[in-house]
């Protein structure tokens, strides 16, 4: 006996190996919770690697920094004048933006609906990758210690990423939305039909459980739909590259996403979401005697100089005033709402802003509204007094100037 | 002492190495694998981790160090992959105890049977993991005999280049 294990002394050796490893394999399998079980096996190889690569990620931006803070300054003039001039071009688009946003919350509030709101995110660095194709995340430079916590979303400026698989200490495992044990609840934009985003072995993303007979085109946009409770409705995923047939009775719809997921460097964690019903501005709310001022031909402002006529010497400019004249909480001044830019998180950058502002209507809600007084001539009314109302009454004619 | 084994024909060396370059060497691997893709995508393609296993196995010609390195590295690649831990742990212990057993009978130093060693083991590596994957967890892995052969033979050129580097570790036992 004892020269039969001196014999086959490494055969048996690799059999109790890999024994114990199919029975550590069992065990994970059967037990739900895979992540505790094997928990401290992955703090110990994190807790070994991690600070390898956060350092390798620390000299890298000192070296990138120092380089393109200081000596690689080529076409920055130009950058700049680039930038201000999109900076420029993106506030009008702003305004334009902040008034569909008041029409999207009035009718939010009108039905009832209740909104996701993008409320913190930080931007965290990513440090490494699991290198295999079979498993596809990424490691963050931020865990728990910083208000990390698992199933929270990931996202940049372009789109969806994934969400937190696992939490450390001071590092976090993202799985990516191309990773085959992935899903994501989405929303084809034009056909809004509802879907499920799943990553497939080869590293794409596709759509899952949308009908055959549904009607999508390549090309169409997915949204998160919010379905999945982790993702708040809205994102932006990415688009539509082809449609095929899957299994049974389902769709398969490739989508091409937004964010190159195999180029990510900063990344978001959307911290925290709040969920509220619209708050809608009292003074928005559309009034008869608003859309009756509007509608009816403006009376110039007399000279106030010109001495004060009797009432019943012009009876046709009286009855214009009559309509125009003061009435409690009508004239005077009135209280106007205009959104103001979007504000970054304290912790996020102007990235995340950018990308949180592009990424959900809910984004933009987020931002303070700025309260500005604004008196309403009795004659004609401002510009802005007209397009507080634009939803709400017809577009009127350009005001034509009077003559005084 | 010096353990020396034979084949029929040549004499084969046994080679040991630092205690820092046996533990610091496949770390380097692990670190290198998880960050590299981050600037080169296609470098998912290559498993450095893998490489060190078999560079180590056939020079140690240890069937139980063999084997025992694969199994340590394979588990850690688990550890920070986001599957269960064991699959990479059993096809690493698998190519590492094959290695070596390899490396025992055969002159496996030159350029050619580096190259064709890792060809070989690195399409049972893949074959080992697909079996536990679809067979042990369940997982819907597709195989692809293109993709598959492509990365065995890129990983066989890299190793051959990086298995000369490492040499330079190489103490004869």
């Amino acid at each position: 006996m004892e020269t039969l294990i001196t014999r086959y002394r490494n055969v048996s050796i690799l059999v109790i190996v890999l024994f114990a490893q199919v029975l550590g394999l069992a065990v994970q399998v059967k037990r739900s919770s895979e992540n505790e079980s094997s928990r401290l096996i992955r703090i110990w190889a994190i807790s070994v690697v991690t600070p390898l690569e956060k350092g390798i990620v620390g000299i890298q931006n000192g070296v990138g920094n120092v380089w393109h803070g200081y000596a690689y300054l080529r076409g920055v003039r130009r950058e700049n004048r680039e930038l201000k001039a999109e900076i420029a071009k993106l506030r009008l688009e702003q305004v334009r933006l902040s008034q569909d946003a008041e029409q999207g919350r009035r009718l939010q509030a009108l039905l009832g609906f209740k909104e996701q709101f993008i409320s913190r995110t930080l931007p965290a660095q990513v440090i490494g990758s699991s290198g295999s194709e079979q498993s596809r995340s990424i490691y963050i430079d931020k865990g728990s210690r910083d208000g990390i916590d698992k199933d929270m979303a990931v996202i940049t400026a372009d789109g969806v990423v994934g969400k937190v698989l696992r939490v450390f200490n001071s590092t976090s495992q993202v799985l990516l939305i191309n990773d085959q044990s992935s899903g994501v609840g989405a929303i084809l934009e034009k056909a809004r039909l509802q879907g499920v985003l799943r990553g497939t072995p080869l590293g794409e993303v596709v759509l899952e459980k949308i009908m055959v007979d549904e009607q999508v085109e390549a090309g169409d946009k997915v949204l998160t739909s919010g379905g999945d409770q982790i993702f708040p409705k809205g994102l932006p995923v990415g688009i539509v590259t082809k449609i095929a047939k899957g299994n049974e009775l389902f769709l398969s719809i490739h989508i091409r996403p937004f964010t190159n997921l195999s180029r990510l460097e900063e990344v978001l964690v959307i911290t925290q979401k709040a969920e509220k019903a619209p708050a809608v501005k009292e003074a928005s709310t559309p009034r008869a005697v608003d859309i009756l001022s509007q509608r009816l031909p403006s009376v110039p402002d007399k000279p106030p100089d010109e001495p004060k006529k009797p009432a019943a010497a012009d009876p046709e400019t009286n009855q214009a005033k009559a309509i125009q004249a003061p009435k409690p909480g009508v004239s005077g001044s009135t209280n106007l709402r205009l959104q103001s830019p979007p504000k970054p998180d304290a912790e996020s950058g102007p990235k995340a802003a950018a990308g949180a502002a592009a990424a959900s209507p809910a984004a933009v809600t987020k931002s303070e509204p700025v309260t500005m007084k604004v008196s309403q001539s009795k004659s004609k009314p401002e510009p802005a007094a007209r397009q507080r109302n634009s939803d709400d009454v017809p577009p009127a004619p350009p005001a034509q100037e009077k003559p005084h | 002492m010096p353990v020396i084994t034979y084949t029929s024909q040549d004499q084969i060396e046994v080679y040991r190495f630092n205690l820092s370059v046996a533990i610091g060497v496949p770390l380097m691997a692990l670190v290198a694998q998880a960050f590299l893709p981050r600037w080169l995508p296609f470098m998912t393609i290559f498993d450095l981790p893998f490489l060190v296993v078999i560079f180590f196995a056939v020079a140690r010609r240890s069937q139980v160090a063999g084997l025992i390195t694969g199994g340590v590295v394979g588990v850690l690649q688990d550890a920070l992959g986001g599957q269960y831990i064991g699959m990479y742990g059993i096809a690493q212990t698998v190519v590492g105890y094959g290695a070596s057993s390899l490396g025992v009978r055969l002159d496996v130093e030159n350029a050619g049977a580096r190259f064709l060693v890792t060809l070989f083991f690195y399409v049972t590596h893949e074959v080992v993991y697909f079996t536990v994957a679809r067979g042990l967890v369940g997982l819907t892995l597709r195989w692809s005999w293109m993709r598959e052969l492509g990365a065995a033979l890129a990983n066989a050129i890299l190793a051959v280049f990086l298995f000369a580097l490492l040499d330079r570790f190489k103490q004869r036992a």
